[in-house]
């Protein structure tokens, strides 16, 4: 039971992420102001802009990998407060994958898969290692499933650690960079696996430099600079016709080169 | 329960890409010469510092190696209880440790009863050959080992199933020593790693107390802890209550291993990329899962060098209970020089006992070397 259905009628109940007037500082540096956005269920949003412009911050904020200090974040209904079960709730519904994939390197791919349906979810080892192949095909590497992270390329790391968030069943995907530690011709391999996600219908919230995979996919685009959103519109859009001046700017260094 | 994420859908990957089939065939890296007196030419007499340094070291050997083997081997004299013959003799007095090995193995334990530390011991070397077996690390293990330290403390202490009692004053030599380190062992782990979690715990409170016991054991030298439980400490108890005297040095240096073993899973804890922590976290596990499933088994796999490097300091470090009367090894194999007719025979009693503590020490480095090899899973390719 999703906690969305208990909650009944509330007034997000279309939306899968919602972020009210986010504020975070690091000491005294301002990494997000006043940032708002909504993600409905199975949106596609593709966040871009410089770096040190508050994009993993912000998705880091929605699974309380940081913490925000003012505003609301509410996920599938549940608002994110410094209550546990609050952040165990969220976490459950939202899998996360990394610039640097954060794979467990002293387990088994298959174990690396497992571990969460297992412990948290507590389901039967033999079940869990069936899904875990399940999704280990859909990313196309079923026969990797005996060894470990260490014995694998970047690509098919990046492929696993989209297979173990898939593993908890989750409702929304978040995406911390996933091809920029990647070598070029990896890069392709890991897309493409995310695009079959898409199609699937998830909701995702993506930040990357590949433009081309966001023309692709991305329902919405948002672009950040200086901790806060510049810019939101539909890709063709926010391709085309970019209305802000800093967002003309960030294309025009990044499209052409 | 409908999520949008469930429905299965097709993903697109590119398939492999045939690898290309008209290479060269790879080149043989270059091959070294093997003849011996190639070898001997290029790292033994290839200069003539190199050619002096290798004369004298044939040299030290010369005078050193042969003069040791007769004095070992070939003049000692191996047995008969006169020490006498000993004396009129050239070379070692093995006959020493014939006569004297039951009281430097066992100490004042009751001669006669003696098979029973003998049995304890047997079961206690066997259980600790069988964990360091890493498929057998499984709960069944820790039942083996309450029923190994039930057994051992039936056999040591005796009173019951007909057995005579021997009070602990009367235990020492080899199963005193590895009392004290094997329960030091197994008791300082545990509470080493939970001192070294609570020191980077996020409660100050808990961070405090930790911070706060290790910085204050590991100011102290072993003597003086030791020295504290065994004279100070029962000042401070009621009258009328009295903590035995074995109890009091094994917890002192339980206390004193673990504050050290403390610092060396710390920084097998630090090593741990943040990335570890982070994607735990994502997937909803709790503190404990995170720490006991993906944390530990690699800070300790990190911290395997210090920890055994802690293990053998501290068996060795047991020898220190001399100071508060107890007979370990070291102080029977001292104590065993008593006897007025054998008293010049020391060096041999003091090889005897170094050659059991070093055979342990050595099994601990050779075994820590071994499990690093074996918990090696390729992800620092070197």
């Amino acid at each position: 039971m999703t906690p969305g259905d208990t909650l009944g009628d509330t007034p997000n109940s279309g939306a899968a992420i919602t972020l009210e007037s986010v504020h975070k500082w690091y000491g005294a540096f301002h990494v997000l102001q006043d940032i708002n956005l909504t993600v409905q269920r199975g949106e596609r949003v593709v966040v871009c802009g410089p770096s040190g412009s508050g994009k993993s911050t912000m998705i880091r904020c929605v699974n309380r990998l940081e913490e925000h200090q003012e505003g609301k974040i509410i996920v599938n209904g549940i608002e994110l407060t410094n209550d546990v079960k609050a952040i165990e709730g969220i976490r459950r519904e939202v899998g996360m994958v990394f610039q640097s994939f954060n794979l467990f390197p002293h387990l088994t791919v298959l174990e690396n898969l497992t571990l969460s349906p297992i412990w948290v979810q507590k389901r039967p080892k033999k079940e869990a290692e069936q899904a875990a192949m399940e999704y280990l095909e859909r990313v196309h590497i079923p026969e990797q499933a005996k060894k470990y992270p260490g014995q694998l390329s970047g690509g098919q790391q990046q492929r696993v650690a989209i297979a173990r968030a898939l593993c908890m069943k989750p409702s929304i995907m978040l995406f911390d960079e996933p091809t920029s530690a990647l070598d070029p011709e990896m890069i392709k391999e890991v897309l493409d696996v995310m695009v079959g996600l898409a199609e699937a219908g998830m909701t995702m919230i993506c930040v990357t430099h590949e433009m081309g995979f966001a023309k692709t996919v991305a329902n919405n685009m948002v672009f950040m600079d200086e901790g806060s959103i510049v810019e939101m519109a539909p890709p063709k859009e926010f391709f085309t016709n970019p209305k802000s001046e800093r967002t003309q700017k960030f294309l025009s260094q990044i499209l052409t080169h | 329960m409908a999520r949008s994420g469930e429905t299965p859908g097709q993903i697109i990957a590119r398939e492999e890409e045939p690898k290309d089939v008209s290479l060269p065939p790879p080149k043989a890296p270059p091959t070294s010469p093997v003849l011996a007196v190639d070898w001997v030419r290029q790292h033994l007499f290839s200069s003539v510092p190199n050619t002096l340094l290798t004369l004298l070291c044939f040299w030290l050997l010369w005078e050193t190696v042969p003069p040791l083997i007769d004095w070992a081997l070939i003049g000692a004299v191996w047995s008969g209880g006169d020490p006498q013959l000993c004396r009129d003799a050239d070379g070692a007095c093995w006959a020493f440790i014939t006569e004297k090995h039951r009281f430097i193995l066992f100490g004042l334990y009751p001669f006669d009863e003696q098979w029973r530390p003998r049995l304890a011991m047997a079961l206690f070397v066997g259980t600790l050959l069988v964990s360091s077996y890493p498929p057998f690390w499984r709960p069944w293990l820790g039942l083996l080992w309450v029923a190994v330290f039930t057994s051992c403390g039936i056999l040591m202490w005796g009173g019951v199933f007909g057995l005579t009692p021997v009070d602990n004053t009367r235990w020492g030599g080899v199963p005193l020593t590895l009392i004290l380190a094997v329960v030091g062992l197994v008791c300082a782990f545990p509470l080493s790693i939970l001192l070294a979690l609570g020191r980077r715990s996020d409660l100050p409170a808990i961070r405090m107390v930790c911070v706060g016991f290790i910085e204050l054991i590991r100011g102290v030298p072993l003597i003086s802890v030791l020295f504290m439980a065994s004279v100070m400490f029962p000042l401070f108890l009621p009258e009328g209550v009295t903590i035995d005297k074995l109890l009091r040095a094994q917890v002192g240096i339980i206390l004193f291993t673990a504050a050290y073993l403390a610092e060396a899973v710390r920084g097998g804890l630090q090593s741990i990329p943040r990335g570890q922590f982070e994607a735990a976290d994502a997937m909803g596990l709790s503190y404990w899962k995170k720490t006991l499933l993906i944390i530990l088994p690699q800070a300790l796999k990190v911290a395997i060098p210090p920890i055994v490097n802690q293990f053998i300091s501290m068996f060795k470090d047991t020898s220190l209970v001399i100071i508060i009367g107890l007979f370990d090894l070291l102080t029977t194999a001292k104590t065993a020089l008593a006897d007025p007719p054998w008293r010049a025979f020391y060096i041999e009693s003091y090889l005897f006992a170094a050659m059991i503590y070093w055979a342990f020490c050595f099994f601990m480095s050779r075994y820590s070397q071994y499990l690093e090899r074996r918990l090696e899973t390729g992800h620092k390719r070197s």
